[in-house]
């Protein structure tokens, strides 16, 4: 195929070369960034939370004084654990993906000067670190005697379990078994590490804090009631829950059943990423109505030019151009005019990026994501032109001898 | 001449409906993405208070220990510090505000228990937010002094409890306490919730929830801090609080102070008057810094970066999908006008001056901009009702008002003509005796 006489004729249309080619180039930018944000939403919606989401289930009960915790929660807890079906009925304060109760910045020192960070507390009541399911990767689970008793907001000392994250983030390379930190005054020692443990509201924090979390064992005391976490087996979840909130509506009628938070986990978190499932959906929409505009506008201004340059096809027939040569001319066009638009495109997408960090803490974009949204406007502008282009091919030899 | 010109450009349109269809389709699209994105935008940006937020204003001091707020004073009050400024009066109108969740029983219906969130305020906060009545009104300063127990309720709270009907008179069980209802709201939507704005700048961007609903009961201040005793909690500590949910003696921020300085003079005077205060607070040891602040509403607002950035985001993405839909617009006219190249010759050749072709290639992009407004208009409805399908807080607030429906015209006008202007030129410079030689 020859470029030569291809480049001369779209040297005679340059201003709508250049338009398609502009158009194509802002498509470029705006489909790579707008597939990097889906893909940035969609990794932030599969994070591991670290625990068992399918086996679990929360229970939130509010509205009691702390003078009747002990007893409402005596009531509750018989309750729930009278459920058929319940593997297990543990206390946590914070519930991943549910309500979130211990959120506090730490020190790294005694003193207070080496802030280390805003983290999440879960305080838990015996069992509740088994029940999540949650993996020690180093160190050791909790032991009975680790289960302090409190009465204040949170325990003032304790052998806690971390994050891997967290711990690479306080004590970068170091063993985080043995070390310390502090909560104002309160003193805790790392005993064990575990591989995740998502915060409760993980779309609120940077994706490098998201696994800020420790987990801090504790006797159920005046602050730490009304927050259950049920255990059953994934298919039964569902019945159980609804058994167990219909029962503590008998067991404890005064006080209120948070339903608005009592959910399955994986009810809890499909809710806690509803705003980057919308945001996601709409994403797409944009893309999709964004490719269809610029494929017509393609196909709108391909077939102007075919009906433009029908005498010339036809002379060109007559003096014995194929059909397939004629088709190869219209789509060799377009693929130069969207080369031009891709390169300019490319360097628009990087500027785009460039802007979207600055004011939106968007990560870099992948290089790859360049060649595969040049493939595809370069699929989208062949498959456009390829109507108007069969159009021209079928333009008989006979009009070159018809006077326009 | 005009009607000539529309019945040209009407013929002309109707000559080739293909390329008519995309190019209304591609305004239409175009604007319907970016008015869409722009109402929402336009929803959440504006002034929530008009007429009065300019006299709005926040006041803050710093009770943390030294070195402890080194960005300036934190979001909220400690107690002291905010009935300190509150009872010294100093404002024309001003309003304590403390949030927590209650439990609210009614004697007379059965309905099980229920949380809802309860502001405790000082008397001025109605009048100072303009907030409107349907039954009832405000508690009276008699009735805070004597620390009455008395309650507003929002007029949801009314429905839910009440079917609607005039509720004033009648007796909640909040906590354990029986509160007299005085007021009931009408429907009140600030957008945001201004007065409850704090910790925007560490939220990642994930502010719609400051355009959640009013609270559904006000109480007042000092009484309401009785009833609702040992749930109000802290925005942030610097020490350990003895007794959670109590925070009156806590090392605790958990109060907001919002006052109303109706002049210049008065907001300077109001700026000194805090200043002073926390020389004298720091002169008695209760203060280690002296910082205060004082933005007004909108400026706190803004600190805050309240639109959520999701949201402004999509204004971008709508806006460059604004800029591709009319790159094609102009692609499309172009090849529009010059395939008429030779009858532009002949109108040339008859005594058309440039400027009259100009104009006449003008009036048919305007009525593609028109008519694409229309279809951009419809599809901004379509928008706005996805929109409205949305689980975020502001969901139900996304309605095209009078406003914005005039824009979408003048939007998708300006822009059609914008794109027409270059084909137009383009047209109106065609050589008559060209075109006339081929025909």
């Amino acid at each position: 195929m020859q470029i030569q006489p291809i480049l001369a004729a779209l040297k005679k249309h340059r201003l709508a070369t250049t338009l398609i080619a502009l158009e194509i180039a802002l498509a470029c930018a705006v489909l790579c960034n707008a597939c990097f944000i889906i893909s940035q939403r969609i990794t932030a919606m599969h994070i591991d939370s670290g625990v068992d989401e399918a086996a679990l289930a929360t229970v939130q009960l509010t509205g009691y004084d702390s003078a009747q915790a002990a007893d409402v929660d005596a009531r509750a807890l018989a309750a729930l654990r009278a459920v058929p079906g319940v593997e297990s009925v543990s206390l946590l304060n914070s519930i991943p993906f549910g309500s979130r109760r211990g959120t506090a910045g730490i020190t790294t020192d005694a003193a207070g000067k080496h802030f280390g960070g805003v983290i999440e507390f879960y305080v838990g009541g015996p069992g509740s670190l088994r029940a999540l399911g949650a993996k020690v990767i180093a160190g050791r689970a909790p032991q009975a005697d680790d289960f302090h008793a409190f009465t204040g907001f949170m325990p003032d000392q304790g052998s806690v379990q971390i994050t891997q994250a967290l711990a690479e983030h306080l004590w970068p390379g170091a063993d985080p078994l043995g070390k310390e930190f502090w909560m104002l005054k309160s003193h805790f020692r790392v005993v064990g590490v575990l591989k995740n443990l998502v915060r409760p509201d993980p779309t609120g924090w940077s994706a490098e804090r998201r696994q800020w979390a420790v987990f801090l064992p504790a006797q159920p005391g005046p602050y730490l009631t009304g927050s259950y976490l049920l255990r059953a087996s994934p298919g039964d979840l569902p019945r159980v829950l609804r058994d167990a909130l219909a029962s503590l509506a008998k067991a404890v009628p005064e006080v209120v059943i948070d339903r608005e938070a009592s959910h399955t986990l994986t009810d809890l978190r499909r809710d806690v990423f509803k705003n980057d499932r919308a945001m996601a959906g709409m994403l797409v929409g944009v893309i999709t109505a964004m490719l269809l505009v610029t494929a017509l506008g393609i196909v709108g201004l391909a077939s102007f030019w075919v009906a433009q340059r029908r005498r010339q096809i036809g002379v060109r027939r007559a003096i014995g151009a194929t059909r397939r040569d004629i088709l190869h001319y219209f789509q060799t066009e377009n693929f130069l005019i969207v080369t031009g638009g891709i390169v300019l495109g490319m360097a628009l997408a990087f500027a785009l990026n460039l802007t979207l960090m600055k004011f939106y803490e968007l990560p870099r974009l992948p290089l790859y994501y360049l060649p595969l949204g040049a493939m595809a406007l370069w699929a989208l502008g062949q498959l456009a032109v390829l109507g108007p282009a069969l159009r021209a091919a079928a333009v008989p030899p006979v009009v070159a001898t018809r006077s326009a | 001449m005009f009607a000539y010109y529309l019945d040209l450009a009407l013929r002309s349109l109707k000559r080739n409906k293909v390329l008519t269809a995309l190019m209304i389709l591609a305004i239409a699209v175009g604007i319907g993405a970016s008015m869409t994105t722009l109402t929402v935008m336009h929803l959440l940006s504006g002034d929530p208070l008009p007429g009065r937020s300019q006299q709005i204003f926040y006041p803050q001091v710093d009770a943390t220990p030294a070195g402890y707020a080194k960005g300036g004073p934190l979001d909220m009050l400690d107690y002291h510090s905010a009935v300190d400024l509150w009872s010294a009066h100093r404002a024309d109108r001003q309003a304590l505000i403390a949030n927590s969740e209650v439990k609210v029983r009614t004697p007379d219906v059965s309905l099980p228990p229920l949380m809802v969130p309860m502001l405790a305020t000082t008397s001025d906060f109605f009048a100072m937010f303009k907030v409107p009545f349907r039954y009832g009104s405000a508690w009276t300063a008699a009735d805070a002094a004597s620390r009455a127990r008395v309650a507003v309720i929002s007029s949801d709270l009314n429905d839910r409890l009440f079917g609607g009907a005039d509720s004033v008179g009648k007796i909640l069980r909040l906590k354990d306490s029986d509160v007299r209802i005085v007021g009931v709201l009408q429907t009140w939507r600030p957008s945001p919730l201004f007065y409850d704005v704090r910790a925007g700048r560490f939220a990642e961007g994930q502010t719609s929830s400051f355009y959640d609903k009013p609270e559904d009961v006000f109480m007042p201040f000092f009484s309401g801090l009785e009833v609702n005793a040992g749930n109000f909690w802290q925005f942030t500590c610097w020490g350990k609080v003895a007794t959670p949910g109590h925070l009156q003696d806590a090392p605790c921020v958990w109060v907001a102070l919002w006052v109303q300085l109706d002049d210049a003079t008065k907001v300077a005077d109001y700026r000194a008057f805090i200043a002073s205060y926390a020389q004298q607070q720091k002169a008695l040891g209760r203060f280690a810094s002296t910082q205060t602040r004082m933005p007004s509403l909108m400026q706190w607002l803004v600190f805050n970066h309240v639109v959520p950035s999701d949201v402004k985001l999509q204004t971008w993405l709508a806006f460059a999908f604004l800029a591709i839909c009319l790159f094609n617009v102009i692609g499309l006219l172009l090849a529009k006008f010059l395939r008429r190249s030779s009858e532009i010759g002949v109108r040339r050749a008859l005594g058309a001056s440039r400027g009259a072709i100009f104009a006449q290639c003008l009036v048919e992009a305007g009525v593609v901009g028109v008519v694409g407004g229309i279809g951009g208009w419809l599809r901004t409805l379509t928008g706005l009702w996805l929109v409205r399908r949305q689980p975020v807080e502001y969901a139900d607030l996304a309605h095209l008002d009078l406003g914005m429906f005039g824009l979408t015209f003048a939007v998708a006008v300006a822009a059609s003509l914008a794109a027409g202007f270059l084909p137009a030129l383009r047209a109106s410079g065609v050589a008559p005796a060209l075109q006339l030689k081929t025909l």
